[in-house]
Protein backbone atom coordinates (compact mmCIF):
# COMPACT_ATOMS: atom_id res chain seq x y z
CA UNK A 1 0.00 0.00 0.00
CA UNK A 2 2.52 2.71 0.72
CA UNK A 3 4.25 1.79 -1.75
CA UNK A 4 1.71 2.72 -4.41
CA UNK A 5 1.25 5.88 -2.09
CA UNK A 6 4.88 6.52 -2.47
CA UNK A 7 4.53 6.47 -6.06
CA UNK A 8 1.56 8.74 -6.80
CA UNK A 9 3.37 11.41 -4.15
CA UNK A 10 6.48 11.32 -5.82
CA UNK A 11 4.09 11.86 -9.40
CA UNK A 12 2.97 14.89 -7.36
CA UNK A 13 6.48 16.65 -6.45
CA UNK A 14 6.88 16.46 -10.04
CA UNK A 15 4.30 18.77 -10.73
CA UNK A 16 6.02 22.04 -9.74
CA UNK A 17 9.30 20.88 -12.08
CA UNK A 18 6.24 20.14 -14.82
CA UNK A 19 4.94 23.63 -15.10
CA UNK A 20 7.40 25.35 -14.80
CA UNK A 21 9.41 23.19 -17.64
CA UNK A 22 6.29 23.06 -19.62
CA UNK A 23 5.93 27.58 -19.52
CA UNK A 24 9.46 28.04 -19.89
CA UNK A 25 9.64 26.13 -23.14
CA UNK A 26 6.51 26.31 -24.16
CA UNK A 27 3.80 24.47 -26.54
CA UNK A 28 7.01 24.34 -29.53
CA UNK A 29 9.61 22.78 -27.74
CA UNK A 30 13.50 23.53 -28.78
CA UNK A 31 11.14 26.72 -31.30
CA UNK A 32 13.39 29.25 -29.09
CA UNK A 33 11.33 32.19 -30.41
CA UNK A 34 8.56 31.03 -28.57
CA UNK A 35 10.85 30.46 -25.10
CA UNK A 36 9.59 31.06 -21.72
CA UNK A 37 5.67 31.11 -23.00
CA UNK A 38 3.85 31.54 -19.49
CA UNK A 39 6.58 32.70 -17.43
CA UNK A 40 6.12 36.25 -18.01
CA UNK A 41 8.32 38.53 -19.49
CA UNK A 42 11.48 37.76 -17.72
CA UNK A 43 11.23 33.80 -17.97
CA UNK A 44 14.87 33.03 -16.66
CA UNK A 45 13.89 35.56 -13.32
CA UNK A 46 10.17 33.41 -12.81
CA UNK A 47 12.11 30.03 -13.52
CA UNK A 48 14.92 30.51 -10.97
CA UNK A 49 12.77 32.44 -8.76
CA UNK A 50 9.83 29.10 -8.86
CA UNK A 51 12.71 26.38 -8.24
CA UNK A 52 13.88 28.53 -5.16
CA UNK A 53 10.39 28.43 -4.29
CA UNK A 54 9.68 24.95 -4.08
CA UNK A 55 13.36 24.23 -2.81
CA UNK A 56 12.33 26.43 0.50
CA UNK A 57 8.83 24.33 0.25
CA UNK A 58 10.02 21.13 0.19
CA UNK A 59 12.37 21.70 3.15
CA UNK A 60 9.29 22.95 5.40
CA UNK A 61 7.03 19.65 4.54
CA UNK A 62 10.50 17.85 5.30
CA UNK A 63 10.83 19.37 8.52
CA UNK A 64 6.91 19.12 9.43
CA UNK A 65 6.86 14.99 8.89
CA UNK A 66 8.56 14.50 12.52
CA UNK A 67 5.97 17.19 13.82
CA UNK A 68 3.05 15.90 11.80
CA UNK A 69 3.78 11.94 12.71
CA UNK A 70 3.32 12.49 16.12
CA UNK A 71 0.33 15.32 16.52
CA UNK A 72 -1.81 12.79 14.43
CA UNK A 73 -0.35 9.97 15.59
CA UNK A 74 0.35 8.96 11.96
CA UNK A 75 3.98 6.75 12.30
CA UNK A 76 3.99 5.81 8.87
CA UNK A 77 4.52 9.15 7.82
CA UNK A 78 8.35 8.57 8.52
CA UNK A 79 8.43 6.98 5.38
CA UNK A 80 7.78 10.10 3.59
CA UNK A 81 10.65 12.32 4.93
CA UNK A 82 13.48 10.86 2.48
CA UNK A 83 11.71 11.22 -0.57
CA UNK A 84 10.54 14.78 0.68
CA UNK A 85 14.29 15.85 1.64
CA UNK A 86 15.25 14.61 -1.58
CA UNK A 87 12.83 16.23 -3.46
CA UNK A 88 14.11 19.80 -1.74
CA UNK A 89 17.47 19.05 -2.40
CA UNK A 90 16.48 18.01 -5.73
CA UNK A 91 14.52 21.53 -6.92
CA UNK A 92 17.69 23.38 -4.93
CA UNK A 93 19.76 21.61 -7.65
CA UNK A 94 16.92 23.31 -10.23
CA UNK A 95 17.90 26.38 -8.58
CA UNK A 96 21.29 26.31 -8.39
CA UNK A 97 21.70 25.23 -11.95
CA UNK A 98 19.15 27.85 -13.30
CA UNK A 99 21.59 30.39 -11.47
CA UNK A 100 24.52 29.01 -12.85
CA UNK A 101 23.35 28.57 -16.21
CA UNK A 102 21.06 30.64 -17.51
CA UNK A 103 21.38 33.80 -15.00
CA UNK A 104 24.78 33.62 -15.14
CA UNK A 105 25.84 31.96 -18.19
CA UNK A 106 28.86 29.96 -16.42
CA UNK A 107 30.60 33.71 -16.01
CA UNK A 108 33.16 32.04 -13.50
CA UNK A 109 34.39 35.96 -12.17
CA UNK A 110 30.87 36.58 -11.79
CA UNK A 111 29.82 33.65 -9.88
CA UNK A 112 32.82 33.94 -7.57
CA UNK A 113 32.39 37.64 -6.68
CA UNK A 114 28.33 36.32 -5.88
CA UNK A 115 29.93 33.97 -3.74
CA UNK A 116 32.12 35.52 -2.01
CA UNK A 117 30.88 39.23 -1.90
CA UNK A 118 26.86 39.20 -1.70
CA UNK A 119 25.70 37.89 1.49
CA UNK A 120 22.56 36.45 0.11
CA UNK A 121 24.44 34.53 -2.39
CA UNK A 122 26.74 33.48 0.43
CA UNK A 123 24.13 32.71 2.87
CA UNK A 124 21.90 30.81 0.18
CA UNK A 125 24.65 29.11 -1.36
CA UNK A 126 25.89 27.79 2.22
CA UNK A 127 22.22 26.19 2.57
CA UNK A 128 22.49 24.46 -0.80
CA UNK A 129 26.03 22.86 0.11
CA UNK A 130 25.17 21.87 3.75
CA UNK A 131 22.41 19.86 1.78
CA UNK A 132 24.57 17.69 -0.36
CA UNK A 133 25.53 15.17 2.33
CA UNK A 134 22.45 15.07 3.95
CA UNK A 135 21.28 13.96 0.00
CA UNK A 136 24.33 11.75 -0.39
CA UNK A 137 23.97 9.85 3.09
CA UNK A 138 20.08 9.04 2.27
CA UNK A 139 19.95 5.89 1.83
CA UNK A 140 19.73 2.64 4.67
CA UNK A 141 23.02 1.50 3.71
CA UNK A 142 24.84 5.08 4.72
CA UNK A 143 22.28 4.84 8.41
CA UNK A 144 23.94 1.88 8.79
CA UNK A 145 27.62 2.61 7.96
CA UNK A 146 27.34 5.82 10.37
CA UNK A 147 25.38 4.60 12.97
CA UNK A 148 22.05 6.01 14.01
CA UNK A 149 23.08 8.91 16.11
CA UNK A 150 25.70 10.60 14.16
CA UNK A 151 23.67 9.73 10.95
CA UNK A 152 20.13 12.12 13.27
CA UNK A 153 23.62 14.05 14.05
CA UNK A 154 24.53 15.16 10.83
CA UNK A 155 20.73 15.29 9.42
CA UNK A 156 20.26 17.82 11.64
CA UNK A 157 22.06 19.89 9.24
CA UNK A 158 18.59 20.41 7.61
CA UNK A 159 17.64 23.23 10.47
CA UNK A 160 20.71 25.31 9.19
CA UNK A 161 20.11 24.48 5.50
CA UNK A 162 16.45 25.64 6.22
CA UNK A 163 17.25 29.09 8.38
CA UNK A 164 19.74 29.82 5.22
CA UNK A 165 17.46 29.20 2.90
CA UNK A 166 15.08 31.84 4.62
CA UNK A 167 17.99 34.31 5.18
CA UNK A 168 19.09 33.93 1.68
CA UNK A 169 15.19 34.92 0.72
CA UNK A 170 14.81 37.54 2.88
CA UNK A 171 18.37 39.39 2.52
CA UNK A 172 17.52 39.14 -1.52
CA UNK A 173 14.30 40.97 -1.88
CA UNK A 174 14.56 44.98 -2.00
CA UNK A 175 11.96 46.19 0.12
CA UNK A 176 8.83 43.64 0.90
CA UNK A 177 9.44 41.00 3.26
CA UNK A 178 6.24 39.45 3.26
CA UNK A 179 7.08 36.43 1.41
CA UNK A 180 10.29 36.02 3.15
CA UNK A 181 8.72 36.23 6.22
CA UNK A 182 6.02 34.14 5.78
CA UNK A 183 8.19 30.82 5.27
CA UNK A 184 10.28 32.13 7.98
CA UNK A 185 7.27 32.23 10.21
CA UNK A 186 6.65 28.62 9.39
CA UNK A 187 10.03 27.95 9.80
CA UNK A 188 9.94 28.99 13.43
CA UNK A 189 6.78 26.96 14.27
CA UNK A 190 8.44 23.84 13.17
CA UNK A 191 12.08 24.60 14.66
CA UNK A 192 10.27 25.63 17.53
CA UNK A 193 8.18 22.49 17.91
CA UNK A 194 12.16 20.75 17.93
CA UNK A 195 12.63 23.30 21.09
CA UNK A 196 10.09 22.57 23.25
CA UNK A 197 10.20 18.82 23.08
CA UNK A 198 13.94 19.07 23.87
CA UNK A 199 13.63 21.10 26.30
CA UNK A 200 10.60 18.80 27.90
CA UNK A 201 13.23 16.00 27.01
CA UNK A 202 15.93 17.55 29.32
CA UNK A 203 13.39 18.66 32.30
CA UNK A 204 12.34 15.04 32.37
CA UNK A 205 16.00 13.87 32.55
CA UNK A 206 16.90 16.02 35.61
CA UNK A 207 15.41 14.48 37.70
CA UNK A 208 16.69 10.96 36.84
CA UNK A 209 19.73 11.29 35.06
CA UNK A 210 19.89 7.87 33.06
CA UNK A 211 19.84 8.22 29.72
CA UNK A 212 16.84 7.90 27.49
CA UNK A 213 16.19 7.87 23.98
CA UNK A 214 13.58 10.46 23.91
CA UNK A 215 15.51 13.03 22.56
CA UNK A 216 16.36 10.73 19.06
CA UNK A 217 12.71 9.84 18.83
CA UNK A 218 11.59 13.29 20.00
CA UNK A 219 13.05 14.76 17.06
CA UNK B 1 -13.75 42.96 -35.66
CA UNK B 2 -11.02 43.91 -32.95
CA UNK B 3 -8.57 45.61 -35.52
CA UNK B 4 -9.72 48.98 -36.20
CA UNK B 5 -8.00 51.95 -37.53
CA UNK B 6 -5.29 49.77 -39.64
CA UNK B 7 -4.77 52.52 -41.54
CA UNK B 8 -3.17 55.08 -39.10
CA UNK B 9 -0.54 52.90 -38.06
CA UNK B 10 2.31 55.07 -36.82
CA UNK B 11 4.36 52.71 -34.81
CA UNK B 12 4.39 50.33 -37.30
CA UNK B 13 7.15 53.42 -38.71
CA UNK B 14 9.59 52.54 -36.06
CA UNK B 15 9.24 49.19 -34.94
CA UNK B 16 10.14 46.50 -37.14
CA UNK B 17 6.89 44.06 -37.38
CA UNK B 18 8.69 41.05 -35.72
CA UNK B 19 9.02 43.01 -32.60
CA UNK B 20 5.34 42.38 -32.75
CA UNK B 21 5.13 38.80 -33.76
CA UNK B 22 6.87 38.30 -30.42
CA UNK B 23 5.55 34.68 -28.68
CA UNK B 24 2.68 36.70 -26.91
CA UNK B 25 0.48 35.89 -30.01
CA UNK B 26 0.34 33.01 -29.66
CA UNK B 27 -1.04 33.25 -25.73
CA UNK B 28 -4.21 34.04 -26.97
CA UNK B 29 -4.17 31.47 -29.79
CA UNK B 30 -6.12 33.83 -31.92
CA UNK B 31 -5.47 34.57 -36.18
CA UNK B 32 -1.85 33.63 -35.88
CA UNK B 33 -2.18 33.33 -39.61
CA UNK B 34 -4.22 36.27 -40.45
CA UNK B 35 -2.55 38.82 -37.37
CA UNK B 36 0.67 38.29 -38.75
CA UNK B 37 -0.51 40.00 -42.25
CA UNK B 38 -1.33 42.76 -40.17
CA UNK B 39 1.20 45.17 -38.84
CA UNK B 40 1.60 46.89 -35.66
CA UNK B 41 -0.94 48.09 -33.45
CA UNK B 42 -4.04 45.76 -35.19
CA UNK B 43 -1.29 42.70 -33.72
CA UNK B 44 -1.21 44.65 -30.35
CA UNK B 45 -4.73 44.61 -29.80
CA UNK B 46 -5.38 41.05 -30.71
CA UNK B 47 -3.20 39.67 -28.15
CA UNK B 48 -4.82 40.87 -24.82
CA UNK B 49 -8.11 42.43 -25.08
CA UNK B 50 -7.28 43.54 -21.40
CA UNK B 51 -4.40 45.67 -22.52
CA UNK B 52 -6.83 47.84 -24.95
CA UNK B 53 -8.74 48.98 -21.87
CA UNK B 54 -5.55 50.74 -20.09
CA UNK B 55 -3.59 51.79 -23.38
CA UNK B 56 -3.88 54.91 -23.91
CA UNK B 57 -5.24 57.10 -26.56
CA UNK B 58 -2.87 57.60 -30.09
CA UNK B 59 -1.07 60.80 -29.63
CA UNK B 60 -0.68 63.23 -32.20
CA UNK B 61 2.34 64.90 -33.68
CA UNK B 62 5.27 63.19 -32.64
CA UNK B 63 8.39 64.08 -33.84
CA UNK B 64 11.27 62.04 -33.84
CA UNK B 65 14.72 62.21 -31.81
CA UNK B 66 17.90 62.57 -32.63
CA UNK B 67 18.39 61.38 -28.97
CA UNK B 68 16.79 57.78 -29.62
CA UNK B 69 18.65 54.15 -30.23
CA UNK B 70 18.22 52.16 -32.58
CA UNK B 71 17.96 49.30 -30.90
CA UNK B 72 15.36 46.52 -30.81
CA UNK B 73 12.15 48.00 -29.18
CA UNK B 74 10.92 45.42 -26.64
CA UNK B 75 7.52 43.96 -26.98
CA UNK B 76 4.47 46.30 -26.10
CA UNK B 77 3.32 43.45 -23.64
CA UNK B 78 6.64 43.36 -21.94
CA UNK B 79 6.53 47.06 -21.56
CA UNK B 80 3.09 46.68 -19.69
CA UNK B 81 2.97 43.58 -18.10
CA UNK B 82 6.27 43.47 -15.88
CA UNK B 83 6.58 46.75 -13.94
CA UNK B 84 8.02 47.45 -10.87
CA UNK B 85 5.24 49.85 -9.49
CA UNK B 86 5.07 49.19 -5.66
CA UNK B 87 2.39 51.93 -5.78
CA UNK B 88 -0.10 48.81 -6.88
CA UNK B 89 2.28 45.55 -6.29
CA UNK B 90 5.74 44.69 -5.16
CA UNK B 91 4.84 41.63 -7.67
CA UNK B 92 5.75 42.94 -11.41
CA UNK B 93 3.24 41.28 -13.10
CA UNK B 94 0.38 42.67 -10.92
CA UNK B 95 0.38 46.47 -11.78
CA UNK B 96 -1.15 45.86 -15.16
CA UNK B 97 -4.23 44.69 -13.86
CA UNK B 98 -4.22 46.68 -10.97
CA UNK B 99 -3.67 50.07 -12.05
CA UNK B 100 -6.95 49.57 -14.95
CA UNK B 101 -9.39 51.68 -12.50
CA UNK B 102 -6.52 54.31 -11.39
CA UNK B 103 -8.15 57.97 -12.69
CA UNK B 104 -5.62 60.34 -14.03
CA UNK B 105 -8.41 62.94 -14.76
CA UNK B 106 -8.87 65.25 -13.33
CA UNK B 107 -4.81 65.77 -12.39
CA UNK B 108 -3.20 68.38 -11.30
CA UNK B 109 0.60 69.03 -11.34
CA UNK B 110 2.05 71.56 -8.76
CA UNK B 111 5.17 73.52 -9.22
CA UNK B 112 7.16 74.96 -6.58
CA UNK B 113 9.50 75.60 -3.93
CA UNK B 114 12.44 78.14 -4.92
CA UNK B 115 11.04 79.51 -8.25
CA UNK B 116 10.13 83.03 -9.15
CA UNK B 117 6.48 81.53 -10.71
CA UNK B 118 4.52 79.15 -8.43
CA UNK B 119 2.45 77.19 -10.83
CA UNK B 120 -0.49 74.71 -11.35
CA UNK B 121 -1.52 73.01 -14.43
CA UNK B 122 -3.98 70.30 -15.21
CA UNK B 123 -1.69 67.55 -17.01
CA UNK B 124 -3.45 67.98 -20.17
CA UNK B 125 -2.20 71.63 -20.67
CA UNK B 126 1.59 70.43 -19.57
CA UNK B 127 1.50 67.67 -22.07
CA UNK B 128 0.82 71.08 -24.51
CA UNK B 129 4.06 72.98 -23.54
CA UNK B 130 6.44 71.52 -25.87
CA UNK B 131 6.11 69.18 -29.30
CA UNK B 132 5.73 65.82 -28.27
CA UNK B 133 8.55 63.74 -29.18
CA UNK B 134 9.52 59.89 -29.59
CA UNK B 135 12.52 58.83 -27.48
CA UNK B 136 13.64 55.33 -28.02
CA UNK B 137 15.59 54.80 -24.72
CA UNK B 138 17.13 52.07 -22.98
CA UNK B 139 15.74 51.16 -19.89
CA UNK B 140 17.96 49.74 -16.82
CA UNK B 141 16.47 48.53 -14.04
CA UNK B 142 18.36 48.29 -10.78
CA UNK B 143 17.27 44.48 -10.29
CA UNK B 144 19.31 43.80 -13.36
CA UNK B 145 16.96 43.81 -16.43
CA UNK B 146 16.19 45.91 -19.92
CA UNK B 147 13.92 47.31 -21.95
CA UNK B 148 13.93 49.68 -24.84
CA UNK B 149 10.71 51.53 -25.10
CA UNK B 150 9.54 54.22 -27.50
CA UNK B 151 8.87 57.21 -25.09
CA UNK B 152 6.70 59.92 -25.38
CA UNK B 153 7.45 63.41 -24.07
CA UNK B 154 9.58 66.25 -24.42
CA UNK B 155 12.92 67.27 -22.07
CA UNK B 156 12.23 68.45 -18.32
CA UNK B 157 13.80 71.67 -18.87
CA UNK B 158 11.08 72.66 -21.49
CA UNK B 159 9.11 72.61 -18.21
CA UNK B 160 11.59 74.04 -15.47
CA UNK B 161 11.92 76.78 -17.51
CA UNK B 162 8.29 77.97 -16.84
CA UNK B 163 8.76 78.34 -13.45
CA UNK B 164 12.24 80.06 -13.70
CA UNK B 165 13.66 78.51 -10.88
CA UNK B 166 15.60 80.80 -7.91
CA UNK B 167 19.46 80.67 -7.62
CA UNK B 168 19.30 78.71 -4.43
CA UNK B 169 17.46 75.49 -6.41
CA UNK B 170 20.28 72.80 -6.38
CA UNK B 171 18.28 70.00 -6.73
CA UNK B 172 14.35 69.57 -7.71
CA UNK B 173 12.03 66.76 -5.96
CA UNK B 174 9.28 65.28 -7.49
CA UNK B 175 6.50 64.07 -5.21
CA UNK B 176 4.02 61.52 -6.66
CA UNK B 177 0.50 60.83 -6.15
CA UNK B 178 -0.45 59.37 -2.72
CA UNK B 179 -4.14 57.76 -3.22
CA UNK B 180 -4.23 53.87 -1.04
CA UNK B 181 -7.95 53.59 -1.97
CA UNK B 182 -6.95 53.38 -5.62
CA UNK B 183 -3.50 52.22 -4.99
CA UNK B 184 -3.52 48.97 -2.85
CA UNK B 185 0.21 49.06 -2.36
CA UNK B 186 -0.14 52.01 -0.48
CA UNK B 187 -1.75 50.61 2.34
CA UNK B 188 1.39 48.64 3.31
CA UNK B 189 4.35 50.75 4.28
CA UNK B 190 7.04 48.64 1.65
CA UNK B 191 7.94 51.99 0.92
CA UNK B 192 7.66 55.68 2.20
CA UNK B 193 4.43 56.87 0.75
CA UNK B 194 4.21 58.99 -1.12
CA UNK B 195 6.86 58.30 -3.52
CA UNK B 196 9.76 60.61 -3.88
CA UNK B 197 12.20 60.70 -5.94
CA UNK B 198 14.74 63.81 -6.89
CA UNK B 199 17.19 65.03 -9.51
CA UNK B 200 20.29 67.78 -9.18
CA UNK B 201 19.37 70.71 -11.32
CA UNK B 202 22.01 70.24 -13.69
CA UNK B 203 20.87 66.56 -14.33
CA UNK B 204 16.95 67.40 -14.72
CA UNK B 205 17.79 70.35 -16.89
CA UNK B 206 20.32 67.60 -19.31
CA UNK B 207 18.11 67.26 -22.35
CA UNK B 208 17.90 63.30 -22.21
CA UNK B 209 15.57 64.10 -18.64
CA UNK B 210 12.39 63.37 -20.60
CA UNK B 211 9.12 64.20 -18.88
CA UNK B 212 7.18 61.21 -20.56
CA UNK B 213 3.47 60.79 -21.21
CA UNK B 214 3.39 58.27 -23.51
CA UNK B 215 4.68 55.63 -25.18
CA UNK B 216 4.35 53.56 -28.46
CA UNK B 217 2.99 56.44 -29.88
CA UNK B 218 0.11 56.74 -27.14
CA UNK B 219 -0.66 58.03 -24.00
CA UNK B 220 0.84 56.24 -20.96
CA UNK B 221 -1.03 53.07 -19.75
CA UNK B 222 -1.87 53.31 -16.36
CA UNK B 223 1.20 51.12 -15.10
CA UNK B 224 3.48 52.74 -16.78
CA UNK B 225 2.81 55.61 -14.73
CA UNK B 226 0.09 57.86 -16.73
CA UNK B 227 -0.11 60.51 -16.82
CA UNK B 228 2.62 61.84 -16.04
CA UNK B 229 6.19 60.70 -15.22
CA UNK B 230 10.15 60.96 -15.75
CA UNK B 231 12.24 59.04 -18.00
CA UNK B 232 16.29 59.43 -17.11
CA UNK B 233 17.77 56.73 -19.10
CA UNK B 234 21.31 56.65 -17.51
CA UNK B 235 19.95 56.24 -13.98
CA UNK B 236 17.87 52.82 -12.77
CA UNK B 237 14.53 53.08 -13.50
CA UNK B 238 13.24 53.69 -9.60
CA UNK B 239 14.71 57.15 -10.38
CA UNK B 240 11.81 57.30 -12.89
CA UNK B 241 8.84 58.76 -10.78
CA UNK B 242 5.92 57.63 -11.99
CA UNK B 243 2.42 59.72 -11.91
CA UNK B 244 3.93 62.80 -10.71
CA UNK B 245 1.66 65.02 -8.50
CA UNK B 246 4.22 67.97 -7.36
CA UNK B 247 7.93 69.34 -9.06
CA UNK B 248 9.47 70.83 -5.78
CA UNK B 249 12.61 73.13 -6.13
CA UNK B 250 14.90 72.83 -3.19
CA UNK B 251 18.30 73.98 -2.30
CA UNK B 252 19.19 70.50 -0.29
CA UNK B 253 19.30 67.45 -1.43
CA UNK B 254 15.99 65.72 -1.25
CA UNK B 255 15.30 62.19 0.76
CA UNK B 256 13.87 59.77 -1.94
CA UNK B 257 12.02 56.84 -0.89
CA UNK B 258 14.36 53.88 -2.32
CA UNK B 259 17.54 55.63 -0.34
CA UNK B 260 15.00 56.22 2.74
CA UNK B 261 14.24 52.53 2.50
CA UNK B 262 18.02 51.21 2.18
CA UNK B 263 20.67 53.60 1.83
CA UNK B 264 23.87 51.77 1.16
CA UNK B 265 21.99 49.93 -1.64
CA UNK B 266 19.65 52.83 -3.36
CA UNK B 267 22.25 55.75 -3.69
CA UNK B 268 20.92 59.49 -4.62
CA UNK B 269 22.50 59.63 -8.01
CA UNK B 270 21.79 55.68 -8.75
CA UNK B 271 23.38 56.10 -12.41
CA UNK B 272 23.96 52.99 -14.02
CA UNK B 273 27.17 51.49 -13.16
CA UNK B 274 28.82 48.14 -13.89
CA UNK B 275 31.78 48.67 -11.69
CA UNK B 276 29.73 50.10 -8.73
CA UNK B 277 28.09 46.90 -6.34
CA UNK B 278 25.14 48.15 -4.72
CA UNK B 279 21.89 46.00 -4.22
CA UNK B 280 24.31 43.19 -6.45
CA UNK B 281 26.23 42.85 -8.90
CA UNK B 282 25.48 45.51 -11.98
CA UNK B 283 28.10 44.42 -14.42
CA UNK B 284 25.62 42.27 -16.48
CA UNK B 285 21.64 42.72 -17.46
CA UNK B 286 19.12 40.93 -19.17
CA UNK B 287 17.38 42.74 -21.88
CA UNK B 288 13.65 41.32 -21.65
CA UNK B 289 13.14 38.90 -24.66
CA UNK B 290 16.57 38.04 -24.81
CA UNK B 291 18.28 34.88 -23.60
CA UNK B 292 22.12 35.81 -22.67
CA UNK B 293 22.57 38.38 -20.71
CA UNK B 294 24.62 41.34 -21.99
CA UNK B 295 27.21 43.68 -20.17
CA UNK B 296 26.43 46.88 -19.01
CA UNK B 297 27.32 50.30 -20.11
CA UNK B 298 28.72 53.19 -17.76
CA UNK B 299 25.44 55.72 -17.90
CA UNK B 300 23.62 53.36 -19.52
CA UNK B 301 25.28 54.26 -22.65
CA UNK B 302 24.61 57.64 -22.38
CA UNK B 303 28.23 59.18 -22.31
CA UNK B 304 27.04 62.74 -23.05
CA UNK B 305 25.94 63.12 -19.32
CA UNK B 306 28.97 62.52 -17.98
CA UNK B 307 30.28 65.75 -17.95
CA UNK B 308 27.80 66.46 -15.35
CA UNK B 309 29.93 64.31 -12.95
CA UNK B 310 33.80 65.46 -13.46
CA UNK B 311 35.68 65.19 -10.82
CA UNK B 312 32.89 63.72 -8.33
CA UNK B 313 34.11 60.21 -7.45
CA UNK B 314 31.26 57.87 -9.03
CA UNK B 315 32.04 54.98 -6.57
CA UNK B 316 31.22 56.88 -3.33
CA UNK B 317 28.59 59.03 -5.29
CA UNK B 318 26.10 56.17 -6.66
Amino acid sequence: MIRYIKIVVFGICLIPLGILLSKFFGPHPFDMSGWGLGLGANPVEALEHGFGDWTLRFLLVTLSITPLRKLLQVPSLIKFRRMMGLFAFFYGCAHFTTYLWLDKFFNLHEILLDVAKRKYITVGFTGFVLLIPLALTSTAGWIRRLGGKRWLALHRLIYAAAIAGVIHYLWLVKADIRKPLEYGAVLAVLLGYRVVVWWMALAKRRPMPVASTEVVTGR
Amino acid sequence: MLIKNASDIRSSEITPQNVYLNRRKFLTGVAVAGAAAVAGRGIKELMLPSMRASAGQKIDGIQKSALSTTEKITPYNDVTHYNNYYEFSTEKEEPASLAKDFKTRPWTVKIDGAVKKKLEFGVDDVIKFATPEERIYRHRCVEGWSIVVPWVGYSLSELIKKAEPLGKAKFVEFITKYAPNEMPGQRREVLQWPYVEGLRMDEAMHPLALLCFGMYGEALPNQDGAPLRLVIPWKYGFKSAKAIVRIHFTDSQPMTSWNLANPPAFGFYSNVNPNVETYHSQAYERRLGEFRPRQTQMFNGYDQVAGLYSGMDLKKNY
